[in-house]
């Protein structure tokens, strides 16, 4: 039975792959404008984390403290979205947090030289608003960006908004 | 401590549900971008073909499903097989046309629909036309052009969701000359 559990997300890849090219494709076809390609994808992202966190929480004890949401954020979370956890969790006890993924699932099927790395951010941009939409439903107002240097490993880079 | 405990077997509906939110997010995306409801119809069906055609790799791949001798037999292959595999539900086969070149795919629940309800302003938006184009553009790449459209949607107060799939021709292909 591991194997169709696994089919269920190369369709979730290929939707997600879709997503990314059918948007820039419109945007080339003037049905929108480019730079808004990476607000719309983060926005996608956002409605998505929000609605995932609110089903996988819903039997769960109350979270300790912010570090215990980053933790679950970077295990559970990870596990159940990208298949496994985020490599290292770094931060400097002032509202930032550095999560390292060695091996990003949406960029392990690209080419791992320096070839692609231009393009890699439109691969990124749904991920940062589903890590903004989940803390945001744990009640933590953050900005998330991304970045990589040689793929497939990637950093995402969260700052928390004190209110 | 709780929280470890009752993971595991969350995990794989959880899986689906990141599926469905996330079409739920692109269709919503959809109809901001574009005016009207025909146009996303469209696009979905676009998107759909793109995923389909690369959707049959993995599942010739995953399934070792060999070639299918007839069209009732790709049928079944497509309700107990795919539809199984990527979304956990096997659809019925039913209202095969005299010459067995057409057919419906009942679908009792349709997972793409889980959390969706549609607002009266989009009465001509087909929410799982995205099917549609995998199912095309997945058939496309086994040399079979096929017509697939939905005629009944929960959606719309239906009450089981109908997809009418027609058989349009073999696709011969066309290889470079001095080729075999």
């Amino acid at each position: 039975m591991t194997r169709p559990e696994m089919a269920d997300e190369a369709l979730f890849l290929l939707l997600h792959n879709e997503m990314v090219s059918g948007l820039y494709r419109a945007a080339e076809q003037g049905e929108g404008e480019n730079g808004r390609c990476i607000t719309k994808l983060e926005n996608m992202g956002f409605r998505v984390g929000q609605g995932l966190i609110e089903r996988f929480t819903k039997d769960t004890a109350r979270f300790k403290d912010e570090l215990d949401i980053m933790k679950f954020i970077c295990k559970d979370f990870w596990t159940t979205v990208f298949k496994k956890q985020i490599d290292n969790l770094r931060t400097n006890h002032q509202g930032i947090y550095v999560l390292q993924d060695n091996k990003f699932r949406l960029l392990t099927q690209m080419s791992a030289g320096k070839q692609y790395l231009e393009y890699a951010p439109k691969y990124l941009a749904f991920t940062c608003g589903l890590i903004r939409g989940g803390l945001s439903n744990l009640g933590i107002k953050s900005i998330v960006t991304a970045e990589v240097s040689a793929m497939p490993a990637c950093k995402f880079q969260v700052m928390i908004q004190k209110i | 401590m709780s929280r470890q405990a009752s993971r595991g077997t969350e995990s794989k509906k959880m899986s689906s549900e990141l599926f469905t939110l996330t079409y739920g997010a692109l269709v919503t995306q959809l109809c901001k971008d574009y005016e009207n409801d025909e146009d996303v119809n469209k696009q979905l069906d676009k998107m759909g073909y793109n995923i389909g055609v690369r959707l049959i790799e993995d599942f010739l791949a995953r399934s070792s499903v060999g070639r299918c001798h007839d069209f009732r037999e790709t049928a079944d292959v497509i309700a107990k097989v795919a539809f199984k595999m990527y979304l956990g539900i096997t659809p019925s086969i039913t209202n095969w046309s005299p010459a067995g070149d057409e057919f419906s795919l009942i679908l009792e629940n349709n997972p793409l629909v889980d959390f969706v309800e549609l607002p009266d302003n989009h009465s001509s938006l087909i929410y799982s036309n995205l099917l549609c184009g995998v199912l095309r553009g997945a058939l496309e790449m086994v040399q079979m052009a096929v017509d697939v459209k939905f005629v009944q949607d929960t959606l719309k107060g239906d009450g089981v969701t109908e997809i009418r799939m027609k058989f349009v021709r073999r696709i011969e292909d066309n290889l470079p000359a001095g080729e075999e």
